[in-house]
């Protein structure tokens, strides 16, 4: 198979047990168990991760930066879901 | 993998040796079987508990008293359902399927916590409910966002960053209500009677009465008891009671200059095991209630499932035609 061929994946590291996967990048591969070992080599050559995790990148759906106005727009103007809306007296200690 | 080779022992002394140097166990590891039933009943538990949790406040959304706080509750109520939502989620990464978690809690079989089968009587109680039922919440979910399974423990943590808005609008309608009339006053009172001993209980019996206690410590899934937890709370409320100038509901509180803790009055254990098995004020209601509305629901899944069906019709369609 030509190198175009190939299907991009992305890469998602657990860098320490306990932390969620972090997207590190993407790479090329036949399958999704090569591109695991493709993501060890690349992306895990100095230990950075602890587990791995390869999603094919056409099965990623992604919001729209040029949308993001409108996808977004709900939650901008309700202030109010923040706990420093509310002023809370000092005496009464941490809330 | 290699741990197919290992014995049952030697796999449970690997996991022990992970718990005890504070890694997090994650789905795909090996884990006793008792481990994975504990948390399951734990974290559905939780989940039931926001899902139930949104019945007593949902009932005042509608008769909020100003367009502000009607906005404000809701939006209190939409991230209970939301908690609901990773909570059930991370239970299912455990192996167990959604449909079986809400037809246990249907059923009756799993539980959630009882403080939700008390009514909301009036609007103080919604200013009692944030301050108190999320407050001691907010006590039980900052100690688990160290427990051992690591998807409730992500879980945890990004619940305790939403809950801190709960408390404090819950305590800003308190500080309303007492500031105010004679009236308003004496309806924070009241709401904090009602509110202040089913909120001491929501951490559970005494640790020496506690079923899953000493398992769970065992395996980090709990990592304070009981009776350590309530005991922050009950300390942590008192200056907050008297900031109100209402009374304090316990008369037995004193402070302990020893212990540099407050001794307190005994909870009515009781009325605890009353309300824990169906006896409290909602426990029927809150239950139809949640049928009710999964079943008038189904036509909405009836109608997502049909677009479904049908958007693949056209896709199919449109790819003969070409
Ligand atoms: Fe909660
Ligand atoms: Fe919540
Ligand atoms: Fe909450």
């Amino acid at each position: 198979m030509s190198l175009e061929k190939l299907e991009l994946f992305e890469v998602f590291l657990r860098s320490k047990r306990g932390l969620d996967h972090k997207h590190a990048g993407s790479l090329h591969a036949e399958d999704k168990e090569q591109a695991l070992e493709y993501a060890r080599d690349v992306y895990t050559r100095r230990s950075e991760g602890v587990s791995i995790w390869v999603v094919k990148s056409s099965d990623i759906c992604a919001s729209q930066e040029d949308d993001s106005e409108s996808f977004f727009d709900p939650s901008d103007d309700k202030p109010y879901r923040h706990a420093t809306y509310y002023d809370i007296p000092k005496e009464v200690g941490a809330m | 993998m290699a741990e197919y080779n290992k014995s049952e022992a030697e796999l449970e002394a690997v996991f022990q040796q992970k718990i005890d140097s504070e890694q997090k166990i994650e789905p795909k590891d090996w884990m006793p079987a008792a481990y994975r039933k504990n948390l399951i009943r734990q974290m559905s538990q939780h989940a039931h508990s926001e899902i139930i949790g949104m019945q007593p406040e949902g009932n005042w959304i509608t008769r909020a008293p100003s367009l502000r706080r009607k906005t404000v509750l809701l939006s209190k109520v939409q991230d209970e359902g939301g908690h609901g939502l990773y909570l059930y989620s991370a239970t299912e990464t455990l192996g167990i399927a959604r449909s079986e978690l809400i037809a246990a809690l249907q059923s009756g079989q799993a539980k959630y916590a009882s403080i939700f089968n008390y009514p909301a009587q009036t609007w103080g109680d919604m200013g009692a409910i944030g301050w108190l039922v999320d407050g001691a919440a907010i006590v039980n979910q900052v100690s688990l966002q160290r427990t051992s399974y690591g998807p409730y423990s992500r879980g945890m943590v990004r619940i305790c960053k939403e809950e801190s808005f709960h408390q404090r609008q819950g305590y800003v309608i308190m500080m309303e209500l007492a500031k105010g009339t004679p009236a308003q006053k004496q309806m924070a009172q009241d709401s904090l009677n009602r509110f202040y001993w089913p909120s001491l209980m929501m951490f559970g019996p005494h640790d020496s009465e506690s079923a899953h206690s000493a398992k769970s410590m065992k395996w980090k899934i709990k990592r304070e008891t009981n009776d350590d937890l309530r005991q922050k709370f009950i300390d942590q409320t008192v200056p907050q009671i008297a900031y109100l100038g209402l009374e304090h509901p316990d008369k037995d509180l004193v402070w302990n200059e020893e212990k540099g803790q407050h001794d307190s009055g005994e909870i009515d254990w009781d009325e605890f095991y009353a309300v824990i098995n169906g006896n409290g004020h909602s426990n029927r209601q809150r239950i139809q209630h949640h049928v009710k509305a999964h079943e008038e629901g189904a036509w909405v899944r009836d109608a997502m499932s049909a677009y479904q069906q049908k958007k693949l019709q056209r896709k199919v369609n449109a790819e003969t035609a070409a």
